[in-house]
C-alpha cells in the first residue's frame, strides 16, 4: 500500500473517528492540539485502525500510556532523559524534536502526535 | 438502582451479539413530558441509552461482568421515524472490537408499531465503551461492579442467561 493510500485512509479513520473534515487533516496537524481529539478517542482510533489495516495494535504501541507511573520516565511533570530515550525507541512513528528542545511538560507529549505520527506507524506495522 | 431501558434479552451469541427489546407504554412519565404536535414520542436520548445497556450487558458478558464497562463515546447516532406509545423497541447490538482498554459496539434499532408484525429499521448506533480501571490509572473505584448492579442480573435471569455472570 502506497504512502499516498494509507494517509487517505488515516484522513477516513479521523474523520469518522473526531468528525472532523477531511481537508482539517494535513500531514501536520496534531491530534489533540488540531484536531480536538480527547484521551477517549485515541482508543477509537486504534480500533478503527486495526479495522481499516487488518493489523492488531498493543496497548501503549501508538500512543504513550501511563508515563507518570514511572519516575524515571517523568518527574515533577516534566519527561526525564531517560524518559525521552525510551520514547523515542519504542515509538519511532513519533517526532520528538519539539519536546527534546523545548518543553518537556508530560502533557505536551500527546501534542506530538500528528496525522503523520499515524501514517508513519501504519507503514512500520505493514512493513515490519 | 439504575434505571433501566430494556424490558428483556431476546437473543444472545456470546461475545458477539445481544438483541434486546422495549415496550413504550404511557405508564411512563417520561413520555407525558414529550410531545410533539399533539403526539408522545420516546425521546431519542433514551433510545441510545437503551442500546448501551444492550451493548453495554454485550461487552460484560465478555469478562463475566468483571469489569466495569462505561460508555464512552457515542460515535455515530441516526434515527429515520419516531417511536410512540404501544410500539416496540428492537435494540441488536455487536461487537465490533474489543480489547483490555475497551470496547466498540455497532447496533441497529428497529420498530413494530402497535398492532403490526413486521419489524422496520429505523436507526444506527455506534458506541465506545471503556473498561474505566484500565484507562483511569491511578484513579480508586470501589471493588465491586457499580456499573452491572442487581436489575441488570434480573434480566439475565429472567432471559435465562444468569450462567453468564459470576
Amino acid at each position: 500500500m502506497s504512502h499516498d493510500e494509507i494517509f487517505q485512509k488515516i484522513q477516513e479513520v479521523l474523520d469518522d473517528a473526531l468528525g472532523v473534515d477531511e481537508d482539517e487533516v494535513t500531514p501536520d496537524a496534531s491530534l489533540t492540539a488540531d484536531l480536538g481529539a480527547e484521551s477517549i478517542d485515541f482508543l477509537d482510533i486504534v480500533f478503527r485502525i486495526e479495522k481499516t489495516f487488518d493489523f492488531k495494535i498493543s496497548q501503549g504501541e501508538l500512543f504513550p500510556e501511563n508515563l507518570t507511573e514511572n519516575p524515571d520516565w517523568v518527574t515533577d511533570g516534566n519527561l526525564t532523559d531517560a524518559g525521552l530515550t525510551m520514547l523515542k525507541e519504542r515509538m519511532t512513528h513519533v517526532d520528538f524534536t519539539a519536546i527534546e528542545n523545548g518543553n518537556r511538560n508530560v502533557s505536551k507529549i500527546g501534542d506530538l502526535i500528528t496525522v503523520n505520527s499515524l501514517v508513519n506507524f501504519v507503514e512500520i506495522k505493514l512493513g515490519g | 438502582m439504575r434505571w433501566l431501558w430494556i424490558d428483556c434479552i431476546t437473543e444472545h451469541e456470546a461475545n458477539k451479539r445481544l438483541v434486546a427489546i422495549k415496550n413504550v407504554s404511557l405508564a411512563e412519565d417520561y413520555l407525558h413530558d414529550h410531545m410533539v404536535h399533539g403526539k408522545t414520542i420516546m425521546p431519542f436520548s433514551l433510545m441510545i441509552e437503551g442500546m448501551a445497556q444492550t451493548a453495554g450487558i454485550l461487552v460484560g458478558t465478555t469478562s463475566r461482568f468483571k469489569e466495569k464497562v462505561i460508555l464512552a463515546k457515542i460515535s455515530k447516532a441516526s434515527l429515520s421515524c419516531d417511536v410512540t406509545a404501544g410500539d416496540t423497541i428492537r435494540y441488536d447490538a455487536a461487537i465490533e472490537n474489543i480489547d483490555a482498554a475497551g470496547a466498540s459496539t455497532s447496533g441497529t434499532i428497529d420498530r413494530r408499531v402497535a398492532g403490526g408484525e413486521a419489524w422496520e429499521r429505523i436507526g444506527r448506533v455506534e458506541l465506545l465503551f471503556s473498561h474505566i480501571d484500565k484507562n483511569m490509572a491511578g484513579t480508586e473505584f470501589p471493588e465491586h461492579n457499580f456499573v452491572f448492579s442487581d436489575n441488570f442480573k434480573m434480566i439475565l435471569e429472567t432471559a435465562g442467561l444468569a450462567d453468564l455472570a459470576d
